[in-house]
């Protein structure tokens, strides 16, 4: 074809190459292996991290090929997509990232396959801290994913504001009142520094929730979800007690004014604004936080590793193990509509040797879910805090991330969101998520604490 | 060709129209049902099964009758999203746009062509803005540090947090912002048709400006008036994205109108079936809103 010019072939081929991405999961070709994940911001380091292990997999196998499918999307937005995905066999991926959020949820919808049968045979397995292993379990008792980082919480506290108001590091407290007690020691003593952040808005979402309740709840004599009965539970003291904390942290001005506790920036504005600059002492808030402060991150700070220390969330009276901590995470799970289980695995083992997965885990400074990694100089080193969070680990409690948890997530939120501006008292508010719990899961699956 | 045809057909009687001459429209009524009619189809036997993407009804999808219908009338949630969205329609749809539209075509329509240049500038520039864009834009202007308490300091008032205090006025306020155009442009134009001998005699008879405009110029607007109320009172009832951006549907549903609601429940929560049952009230309420306007106009005005 001498007549045709040169530039319409580049022409066409420039557009079937940008077409190609649009091609989702789902074609027939054996041995290719579609592997879909979230592309959020401008973080990279997944990327990179499948491309490489993908390049080394095929290289050993020749005629198999990886395929990534990145969605491109926040939160919500992604587990759509990936339900709407896994819906069909025509464009289930063979491998997906789910966050331990929607696990359960998924397995309920009948979009992952169990995959007792791979980890039984699998050495590393053992490796995995009991609790992210307990925490890739459904109800059936049947495991779905293999975990690939983890994340816990605590308090982060700036050293110098506390030594100004008299509090010196380290500080550990050991009830709820040792924690009120130093944030209205702080009040008094240095006016126009916020004591404490603790998320407690519909607005902040999951954060209020996880980083921000179930922090309390789970310090209490009570519980969310009751594991023996499989029954979501009501009326409960300890929900009405931590609706109390949050009361008296907004009602006595402990924490950030209403506005801004309200608004749905608070996290950003907290961890790069107020805390690094010294006008917030304290925060309950996640192990990921610090990677901004890094000089690559939007809120570089040089000190953070000097002034900033960490305390462990106590529980209400220091009953217990005396610490709270929640634990979350992502991991790779198997649709069961795809059609390449066994190479999945096989890719998923390699993705997960201790060279791969110790590398992605301390380029993405997370919490490792596992033994072998803890271990490593290589990840000890990486980051001032991650110790701490590591060690948390092992005491963690995940979430009952069923089904209906986004909305009684929610139903949480309101409840704190009442309390936080002062428009229901916490009995009130408390009440009110009885009855919105009620109409989300149906009577017969609640039951009232005793 | 055209010309060809039509000079035949006017030297002789036209010819019986046959079905085979539709032909050439028929691929574009194929293409039309598949993808118009055929999801709207699906959408409404959604809304009677309980259809999810978790959980229960992820896994199967069965039919539910009108269990969504009855579940949404028993959800304290659904009533005060319902509140919300009558409140900012007739706020800001109804009464806001209609009545700064039509106040403003009144004024311009004696002004020097300047003023009316600058001002249509400013009231259209305000609609053409993208939805987005306009609720941002109102998000900085009302949010805590933003420009209007830093201009509320400036004078030594108190600043306001609507935001927070009032979401469904803050938002109703953005819309009267971004919709008022529509209104003025509709009145504009049918001012321009009544003819200025009718408003002279009722000058010369002693008629005042206000009765004029009561007896004169409201009664012969009344036909733009529904028009333009009807098509109002549609597109506030379906406003999403302002308030998505300004509030989010909070503090705590506060602002939360139906089309908030719809999609909390469809992709936050991934209850598809309950959230096209909202969508077909959302749906029924606009076909009441206009079957009302209809009755309000007069026969003489309906053909």
């Amino acid at each position: 074809m001498p007549d045709v010019s040169r530039r319409s072939v580049l022409r066409f081929v420039g557009g079937a190459v940008a077409v190609a991405p649009l091609t989702a999961c789902g074609s027939d070709h054996a041995n290719t292996l579609r592997i879909s994940y979230q592309q959020f911001g401008s973080g990279r380091v997944m990327e990179a991290y499948i491309k490489q292990a993908a390049a080394d997999f095929s290289k050993n196998r020749p005629g198999t090929a990886v395929e990534l499918v990145p969605l491109v999307a926040a939160e919500n937005d992604y587990f759509t997509k990936n339900e709407l995905m896994m819906s069909s066999s025509r464009t289930a991926c063979d491998l997906v990232y789910e966050d331990t959020f929607i696990l359960e949820s998924d397995v309920a919808a009948g979009y992952l396959r169990p995959i007792d049968e791979y980890i039984s045979k699998w050495p590393e397995w053992k490796r995995y801290h009991a609790v992210t292993r307990e925490a890739v379990k459904a109800e059936d008792g049947k495991t779905y994913g293999v975990p690939i980082a983890t994340d816990t919480r605590g308090i982060w506290y700036h050293s110098e504001v506390l030594e100004k108001a008299g509090i010196k590091a380290p500080w550990q407290p050991k009830t709820w009142d040792d924690l009120l007690e130093a944030a209205r020691t702080i009040k008094r003593e240095l006016p126009g520094v916020i004591p404490l952040n603790i998320y407690a808005s519909k607005a902040s979402g999951e954060k209020t929730s996880m980083q921000g309740f179930e922090m309390l709840l789970y310090g209490t004599d009570s519980t969310l979800y009751d594991e023996d009965q499989k029954k979501w539970v009501i009326g409960s003291q300890g929900f009405r007690d931590s609706l109390q904390f949050i009361r008296t942290v907004y009602s006595e001005k402990l924490g950030p004014p209403l506005s801004s506790a309200l608004d749905p920036n608070l996290a950003e504005t907290a961890q790069n604004g107020w805390f690094p600059k010294g006008e917030m002492a304290m925060m309950i808030d996640g192990s990921w936080i610090s990677r901004a402060w890094l000089d690559d991150g939007p809120g570089k700070w040089p000190k953070a590793t000097e002034v900033v220390k960490l305390a462990t969330m106590p529980t209400q009276r220091g009953q217990g193990a005396g610490i709270t901590t929640l634990a979350g995470g992502h991991s790779w799970a198997f649709p069961a509509k795809a059609q390449q289980h066994d190479l999945a695995f096989e890719f998923v083992r390699h993705l997960c040797s201790l060279k791969n997965l110790s590398e992605v885990t301390i380029n993405d400074r997370n919490v490792t879910t596992r033994t072998d990694i803890a271990e490593l100089p290589a990840y000890k080193n990486s980051s001032t805090f991650l110790p701490f969070f590591t060690n948390l680990v092992k005491d963690a409690t995940y979430r009952p991330a069923l089904a209906p948890y986004p909305q009684i997530s929610t139903a949480i939120q309101v409840a704190c969101e009442q309390v936080m501006t002062g428009s229901r008292s916490p009995a009130q508010a408390a009440r009110a998520y009885d009855n919105a719990v009620i109409e989300i899961v149906g009577r017969d699956h609640t039951t009232k604490e005793a | 060709m055209a010309t060809a045809t039509t000079s035949a057909q006017s030297a002789k009687p036209r010819p019986h129209i046959r079905w085979s001459r539709g032909m050439p429209m028929l691929p574009t009524l194929v293409i039309l049902l598949l993808f118009l009619a055929g999801p709207v189809l699906y959408s409404v036997y959604l809304a009677f099964t309980n259809r999810a993407l978790r959980g229960e009804g992820a896994s199967e999808t069965s039919f539910v009758g009108l269990d969504n219908f009855t579940q949404a009338f028993d959800t304290s949630a659904f009533w005060n999203s319902f509140t919300l969205t009558i409140i900012f329609t007739l706020v800001s749809g109804v009464i806001g746009q209609t009545v700064l539209g039509m106040a403003l075509a009144l004024l311009l329509r004696r002004a020097p062509s300047w003023v009316q240049a600058i001002t249509g500038a400013v009231v259209v520039g305000a609609w053409i803005v993208p939805e987005v864009v306009a609720g941002y834009l109102w998000y900085t202007f009302l949010s805590e540090d933003g420009s209007l308490n830093n201009i509320l300091d400036l004078l030594h008032l108190p600043s306001q947090d609507w935001l927070i205090s009032a979401p469904i006025i803050a938002v109703s306020f953005a819309n009267i912002w971004r919709g008022t155009a529509f209104a003025m442009l509709t009145f504009s134009a049918a001012l321009a048709q009544i003819s200025p001998e009718l408003e002279e005699s009722a000058q010369i008879d002693g008629a005042g400006p206000i009765r004029r405009f009561w007896s004169i110029t409201l009664p012969l607007l009344r036909r733009a008036m529904m028009t333009a109320l009807m098509l109002i009172t549609l597109q506030t009832l379906s406003v999403f994205g302002l308030i998505y951006v300004m509030t989010g549907g909070g503090p705590s549903a506060q602002s939360q109108t139906l089309p908030l609601y719809m999609y909390e429940q469809a992709f936050s929560y991934g209850q598809l079936g309950y959230g096209t049952a909202i969508a077909l009230l959302l749906l029924g309420i606009g076909g009441i809103a206009a079957l009302a306007y209809l009755r309000v106009l007069p026969k003489e005005d309906k053909e």
